[in-house]
């Protein structure tokens, strides 16, 4: 059996932390984002098949996953070594993240 | 007793990798709950801590694999258009469901939100990974970071649950179905 050990130093800076939840929250909402410009936009549409059997869902994801991995390691080199505003950003990311949950779903993503 | 490739696929991609994560998603949700809150009275030991950082990565690893397979192997069968002239749409999924108007919401509203929705899940649950290995324990100390990872776990959950809903309902009423017939069992006839 391991033994507990204490608590390792809380001095840790939040950075790295904020900044893959902020990219997660931006990624996401990419997602809901390029789906609806490609529902609305014929030449997006066809513009976002990048594999033609997946059809645009494989432009549309590709360039989401592109966007949050951008924002992550920039924000990353950014934050690593500093100590940010979490709960400011943990509510930007969840409400992002939300955002992105709602307009997925057709009737509201239809509004548009 | 036989299975055809695409069904096999669909099978692992749903009931596969799908499945699991749900499983294991419940379990991750339970572990950062109970043993990461800042009031938690039991010592983190470092096996403990390991294990869970292996478990954050398997978990990204079958919410990436059923993404992937789904987009990538299953969806393209899914969506694939009939030849003009043809006289059964079983081998076409969507255009079956589209055919009737009694099943057409379930491509037009299920098959719609569930493309999109699922990609929440690789994208939450790698975060979720990345922040646990980079901070471990250290979560009891960042209430904050805790919170962000428990949350978009809790959402990589729902959204993981409506693409496992939709995909099993959508398979039920037009199922992917073709490719090579695998027999898995030679029964007896009685």
């Amino acid at each position: 059996m391991s033994a507990p050990v204490a608590f390792p130093s809380a001095k840790l800076p939040n950075g790295s932390g904020a900044a893959a939840i902020l990219a997660a929250g931006i990624g996401a909402f990419m997602v809901a984002f390029f789906a609806i410009a490609a529902d609305k936009s014929a030449a997006f549409k066809s513009l976002m098949i990048f594999w033609k059997p997946t059809g645009p869902l494989s432009g549309v994801t590709t360039c989401a996953i592109v966007v949050w991995l951008l924002a992550w390691a920039v924000l990353e080199a950014r934050w690593r070594k500093r100590n940010v505003a979490l709960a400011r950003i943990n509510t930007v990311a969840f409400a992002l993240l939300g955002l992105s949950l709602l307009l997925t779903f057709p009737p509201i993503a239809d509004l548009f | 007793m036989e299975i055809t490739t695409r069904s096999l696929w669909t099978l692992m991609h749903g009931m596969g990798f799908g499945a699991l994560y749900l499983l294991a998603c419940s379990g991750a949700l339970v572990e950062l709950w109970r043993r990461y809150s800042p009031n938690a009275q039991q010592p983190i030991t470092s096996r403990d801590e390991s294990f869970l950082r292996i478990y954050f990565v398997v978990m990204a690893g079958l919410a990436w694999l059923t993404v992937l397979t789904g987009a990538y192997i299953v969806y393209p069968w899914y969506r694939a258009a009939a030849p003009p002239g043809t006289a059964s749409l079983a081998g076409f999924p969507q255009r079956l469901l589209m055919s009737n108007p009694s099943t057409i919401a379930w491509h037009s509203l299920g098959m719609e939100w569930k493309e999109h929705v699922a990609w929440l899940v690789p994208i939450s649950i790698t975060m979720a990974a990345a922040v646990f290995i980079k901070y471990g324990r250290n979560l009891k100390t960042h209430p904050q970071l805790r919170t962000a990872v428990l949350g978009f776990t809790l959402v990589s959950f729902l959204a993981a649950g409506i693409a496992g809903f939709f995909g099993a309902m959508i398979n039920k009423n037009a199922p992917v179905e073709g490719g090579q017939t695998i027999h898995l069992v030679h029964g007896e006839s009685r």
